[in-house]
């Protein structure tokens, strides 16, 4: 008899306040709060975690990698937005 | 490490396409390749071979020491252990998730392991005797883990890569414990001093083996090399072992039961003598004293625990439904 | 030497301080028997982070108990060098693990009452143990969120599991009793507002866990009688053995230090 998986969840940890939630991995869970605790016992077991959520792997959309120029390149294009682009006088200090 | 160069890779011609090239390119550089990345067939089926083979190791791993946590001879050790061990479940955990990244799912790869397609490091064949194994693996398993598993942490796929880091960095107290342990039987009673020299006498041999054949024996490692995989040889890399851990057991005041192990001032290297292999290919076909029992424990575990499985999902699926017929009647 | 066992002397103070250590390393003694062997990996570490927990509790009380006696015993004397009849647990920890409904069951009954238990032990006039109750009930109230769920998915999940879980909840229920028990030993401590009395809480403990029953779709047991004899060293057949294992090292090896 062939058993139904246990679906898998992606795992995001806030490690402090005032920092993004990371993606580190996953569990394997059949509901939500099942994969929250696991998620809690797995990866914050040295007190990396602040706040975790969890996210069924299925539930993500990724950008398609063959799209990288068609994504991506137009904003390598656009160098004004980088602060390196313009020259402040040394005389002016740090901005 | 846990990788053991068991696996052959197909002889597959080179790939000349475009995307083949970008591929090489891109692992040259050091870039990482990600799961939605282009990559050759044979690179994805290599990386889930080795990855799962290194998370069922971590699996399989949990019992020769998970053998000794109730017999624990002080609470500090009792918690340590247990932690480790932990540890240890939670490493397979973030192995078997970079594996899944590769599109495979963990049932399939634990399938694989139960059924015995699967191999695992030939050093979790062997049985915990005393107090002391517990130590000399921590010294000398968790030693030789941590040789193989530096260089991985710059392996070319990224999941894997992050999950060594990640690894490396929960690895570290694993080897101090092991050898605390050692250090404090070596300065104890009689009794435990012949204790740690039996545990050493036993486990040496079997450690070496975990690096794995003779270059001139291993297949294929070619591949592996170019794809960023395999970073260093199996012959390097136990030497440097050895190397490394010398000095250590000196200090210990323990003796290597090796009758031919020399220093050769030449090369500044500690010589070890003839391993043998026969030894070690029997432990690997299934001839170890502890293969059968290891697996029994892992089917058993994996088959008592089919019924809870089957209930998580079950109670999962009647709340969706019981949420389901709430919305419509809410309509 | 005639033997490796402590002797001490055993004020109401130390005898109540060594049930909550006992109960704490007995439990966490049984569920470190599941490493490796859990239903899912997961489990595996869930378990042993609760066992750990535990064990960290009895260390926190034995070290106090150590304290409290101040001939110069440790916490590993009080946790390895008693004999049977001097452990103080409740009958409910020492039962064998059985499958995961008989754990997690033990584990429902015992956190619910721990909970309220702590809750009531921050208040003590005691400054250390007030202390510790504060540090483990935050994780005891884990403990109880986890072990909850998993009676309710079990209890809800399949027939085979219904099963098994009211099976365990049949067993373990006749343990349920002793955990209310007020004896003279405890008396002088609850006069003195140092401890909580435990018959004082059984209505809360029952309050807590019928929702979690009544969610498990789980019947409560009818039993004529409770089991009783733990806090006064008189132990079922298991903990013999758990006792063999945890001490045979330093039986084996008394002037040993590890």
């Amino acid at each position: 008899m062939s058993e139904k998986h246990l679906p898998l969840w992606e795992v995001f940890i806030r490690s402090r306040s005032g920092l993004a939630h990371k993606h580190c991995g996953s569990v394997h869970a059949a509901d939500a709060e099942m994969a929250l605790q696991a998620a809690r016992d797995v990866y914050t077991r040295r007190g990396e975690g602040n706040s975790i959520w969890v996210v069924p792997s299925g539930a993500i959309t990724a950008s398609d990698p063959a799209d990288k120029d068609e994504l991506f390149a137009p904003a390598l294009s656009k160098i004004y937005r980088h602060p390196t682009f313009y020259e402040v006088p040394d005389e002016v200090g740090h901005m | 490490m846990y990788t053991q160069a068991l696996n052959a890779i197909s002889d597959e011609p080179a790939d000349q396409s475009a995307e083949a090239a970008r591929f090489q390119a891109q692992v040259d550089a050091e870039q990482k390749i990600e799961p939605n990345d282009w990559m050759p067939e044979a690179y994805r089926r290599t990386l889930v071979r080795q990855i799962s083979q290194h998370a069922h190791s971590e699996i399989v791993g949990m019992l020769p020491e998970g053998n000794w946590i109730t017999r624990a001879p002080s609470l500090k050790r009792k918690v340590a252990l247990l932690a480790k061990v932990q540890d240890e479940a939670g490493h397979g955990l973030y192995l078997y998730a970079a594996a899944e990244t590769l599109n495979v799912a963990r049932e399939e790869l634990i399938e694989q392991l139960l059924s015995g397609k699967a191999k695992y490091s030939s050093i979790f064949n062997y049985p915990t005797l005393s107090w002391a194994d517990i130590g000399a693996i921590g010294w000398l398993v968790d030693g030789a883990a941590i040789m193989n598993q530096i260089p991985l942490c710059r392996c070319s796929y990224g999941p894997y890569a992050r999950a060594m880091i990640r690894i490396c960095k929960e690895e570290s107290f694993h080897q101090r414990q092991g050898y605390g342990i050692m250090l404090t039987l070596a300065r104890g009673t009689s009794g435990q001093k012949a204790m740690a020299q039996d545990a050493l006498n036993r486990w040496w041999w079997p450690c070496l083996m975990m690096f794995g054949p003779p270059d001139s024996e291993s297949q294929h490692s070619d591949q592996s090399t170019r794809w960023k995989i395999k970073r260093f040889s199996n012959d390097d890399l136990r030497q440097k072992f050895i190397d490394a851990t010398v000095p250590q057991a000196h200090y210990l005041g323990l003796a290597i039961p090796d009758k031919e192990f020399t220093f050769d001032e030449a090369s500044g290297h500690w010589k070890s003598g003839p391993i043998d292999w026969a030894e070690f290919k029997r432990v690997l076909s299934g001839g170890g004293p502890c293969n059968r029992e290891r697996m029994r424990v892992r089917r058993k575990a994996h088959e008592n625990g089919a019924w809870v499985r089957e209930a998580a999902l079950a109670y999962a699926e009647k709340r969706r439904a019981r949420r389901d017929a709430i919305k419509i009647a809410a309509e | 030497m005639a033997t490796t066992s402590i002797s001490f002397s055993e004020t109401p103070l130390l005898n109540l301080t060594l049930r909550r250590a006992d109960d704490a390393l007995i439990l966490g003694h049984r569920l470190s028997e599941w490493c490796g062997h859990a239903p899912i990996v997961e489990e595996d570490i869930a378990l042993a982070n609760i066992a750990l927990d535990l064990i960290g509790q009895s260390r926190a009380l034995y070290d106090y108990a150590a304290q409290v006696d101040s001939s110069g015993l440790t916490e590993d004397h009080f946790a390895y060098r008693r004999e049977q009849h001097q452990y103080r647990n409740c009958l409910l920890v020492e039962q064998p693990n059985g499958d995961f409904a008989t754990t997690i069951v033990r584990q429902v009954l015992f956190s619910a009452f721990m909970d309220l238990y702590w809750r009531e032990m921050m208040k003590s006039g005691d400054e250390s143990l007030a202390a510790i109750a504060a540090k483990a009930e935050k994780e005891t109230a884990y403990h109880l969120r986890h072990s909850a769920e998993w009676l309710i998915r079990l209890g809800d999940g399949t027939n085979e599991s219904h099963a098994r879980a009211q099976a365990a909840l049949d067993e373990l229920w006749i343990c349920s009793g002793e955990l209310f028990e007020s004896d003279e030993v405890e008396r002088s401590l609850i006069d003195a507002g140092l401890a909580p009395d435990c018959g004082s809480l059984q209505e809360s403990w029952q309050n807590r866990i019928q929702p979690i029953l009544r969610e498990a779709t789980l019947k409560i047991p009818s039993t004529p009688f409770m089991q009783s004899g733990g806090r006064c060293g008189r132990h079922s057949e298991h903990l013999g053995y758990i006792l063999a294992d945890l001490q045979y090292l330093q039986r084996a090896h008394p002037e040993a230090v590890w």
